[in-house]
């Protein structure tokens, strides 16, 4: 079964936040995980609601960002969309997790010293 | 990390001064930048501001954490490269609990003895607060946010200030909407205690297990999880207030584990042989009555006494003569203000429905009903027409003086975040039809009752606006 994943994006990272988002990468998972196709999508300008409304018309299962406000993240809870929020790092990391199943909100994916 | 470990000032005085403490005793929100601007450091203020944990975040660029709207164009790091000089700036961050807040933002740069920056260190300021101690100094008809000419209230304004003065534990209660939150932050923002922190705990919004270690903190591998220390809100509190809103919601052992630390005022982190001593007032609130509690063996009589020292009632909104009409022209005038409509008020046949109306879910259903009129209003008086529809119809039994009355449904109104001057009114019924959806939990049939439509009304409302999947 496919899954159609979306991950927000600020260069090469996740971005802070959903509402500022102008850039965001959206893919289509088999059931192995591979990619089956991909795109990524400049956005004319950064809206919770109209990035919602993205989020619906693609049909995406899965969102991945950091920052989202409560009132979009129920309103995409309740649309069944999958959200993993609080995610830091670079996106291509995050879509290597999400491929694995690995993917949970606030996984910090940054490359850190050890503590 | 260990505070202790953070690193030391040399010089200053005879012996090192560890530098964790002495910013965490700073009521400001304190980041400590790496010069790539890593994050090095948090202290406990911006920890309570943001709920991240220093260890959780550590070397985690700071736009990640700080998630502000003034990261992309406006860093004060960025901007101004070497030159950095403290310039106040004001926008938005995304706190954990995915709450957005107004903040003051401040960066400065850190430098060696030869002048040359080594790191940067970023100051947070909640304006929320600063903003109540505004309304505070200038509302001369209540006390901070609260507003009233009613005797009860008057009442309650004459002692709120003595009794802020005090150290005392204090419960407030009161029925849904009556401003049992608003009190408190105004109790504390008036005390002593103000340049401390106000530790807000909503004991019925966590699990049991979850909130004796958000409450009282936990030590790294308490349980399964728990990899790193964790200073748990009391801890946070050290110094200013905590309240523990919906108390009444407290599980009987974690009322135990409560009282214990009311009485000698040291926490026992999970998994910790070492107690912590905290100095920290508490104010708790609830809607519930506590008293039949007791009787009924769902709330500790002990704690009841050790909370009740002082004990303020808010009255339900039909028990204030007189405060509706004074209540309407306040939230008309700020709503008018911040949607920038010039509303001159109500029509008299609008204006007896509301002062007649009984107001189940008191002041913030009031407030609710006159940020929806002013939203939707066209013209220059809010009419009948531009009232909730639900206002005509026969209430339901409503709860008694402290009953339960938290069934009771607030009325439709959209996010007045949502209110950019210039937003069309497509705009604003998609924005109030997504808003109502969310608060019936997507159940078509109470949205539309709540906006007071028929169904196949919303449903052609929701086609139209792309909502129908």
């Amino acid at each position: 079964m496919t899954r159609k994943i979306m991950i927000v994006l600020r260069e090469n990272e996740v971005a802070p936040r959903f509402d500022l988002t102008a850039e965001v990468y959206i893919a289509v998972l088999d059931a192995d995980g591979a990619i089956e196709h991909d795109k990524t999508m400049v956005l004319a300008h950064s809206s919770a609601d109209d990035l919602c409304q993205l989020i619906l018309s693609e049909g995406v299962d899965m969102l991945v960002c950091n920052g989202i406000e409560q009132e979009f993240f129920e309103y995409l809870t309740w649309k069944k969309v999958h959200v993993l929020d609080s995610v830091m790092g670079p996106w291509e990391r995050a879509l290597e997790k999400v491929r694995n199943n690995e993917l949970q909100s606030g996984s910090i994916l940054f490359d850190r010293p050890e503590r | 990390m260990n505070p202790e470990s953070f690193g030391q000032i040399e010089g200053l005085f005879d012996a090192p001064l560890e530098v964790a403490p002495l910013l965490d005793q700073l009521p400001l929100g304190i980041m400590i930048l790496s010069l790539d601007q890593k994050i090095l450091f948090l202290n406990s203020a911006f920890e309570a501001l943001t709920g991240f944990d220093r260890d959780e975040v550590h070397h985690v660029p700071c736009c990640h954490v700080l998630r502000t709207d003034i990261c992309n164009d406006r860093c004060p790091i960025l901007n101004t490269g070497d030159s950095v000089k403290p310039a106040p700036q004001t926008g938005t961050i995304l706190i954990s609990s995915r709450e957005k807040i107004d903040v003051r933002l401040t960066a400065s740069a850190l430098r060696d003895r030869n002048g040359r920056i080594i790191g940067y260190m970023e100051t947070v300021e909640d304006l929320g607060t600063h903003h109540q101690i505004m309304d505070h100094q200038r509302d001369l008809q209540g006390f901070s946010q609260i507003v009233g000419r009613s005797p009860p209230m008057q009442k309650l304004f004459s002692l709120v200030p003595v009794v802020a003065q005090t150290d005392s534990s204090l419960l407030i209660t009161g029925e849904t909407g009556t401003g049992k939150d608003i009190l408190a932050e105004a109790i504390h923002e008036t005390s002593d205690r103000s340049d401390g922190p106000f530790i807000k705990v909503n004991c019925g919004a966590l699990p049991e297990t979850l909130l004796e270690s958000e409450l009282f903190g936990h030590k790294k591998g308490a349980f399964t999880g728990a990899e790193s220390d964790k200073m748990g809100r009391v801890r946070l509190a050290h110094n200013g207030t905590l309240y523990l809103t919906e108390i009444g919601d407290l599980s009987l052992p974690l009322q135990v584990k409560l009282l214990t630390f009311l009485d000698d005022k040291i926490v026992y982190p999970l998994g910790d042989a070492d107690g912590y001593h905290v100095d920290v007032r508490i104010i708790a609130a609830t809607h519930r009555d506590l008293m039949q509690m007791t009787r009924d063996n769902a709330f500790r009589q002990d704690l009841l006494f050790r909370l009740n020292v002082v004990r303020f009632h808010l009255p339900p909104l039909r028990e204030r003569d007189g405060d509706v009409r004074l209540l309407l022209d306040h939230f008309l005038k700020i709503f008018s203000v911040r949607f920038g409509k010039s509303l001159k008020g109500f029509t008299r046949t609008a204006q007896e429905l509301l002062l007649n109306y009984a107001y189940p879910g008191n002041v913030r259903e009031l407030r609710n009903i006159v940020e929806y009129s002013t939203s939707i209003c066209p013209v220059e008086m809010i009419g009948l027409e531009h009232l909730p529809a639900y206002l005509g119809e026969p209430l339901l039994d409503v709860g008694g003086e402290t009953g339960d009355v938290s069934h009771v449904e607030e009325p439709v109104s959209w996010s007045s975040k949502e209110a950019a001057p210039g937003m069309n009114w497509a705009a604003i019924e998609r924005q109030l039809i997504v808003d109502t959806l969310v608060k019936a939990k997507g159940h078509r049939s109470r949205a539309a009752e709540m906006l007071g439509w028929g169904r196949s009304t919303l449903w052609r409302k929701m086609k139209f606006h792309g909502l129908e999947s």
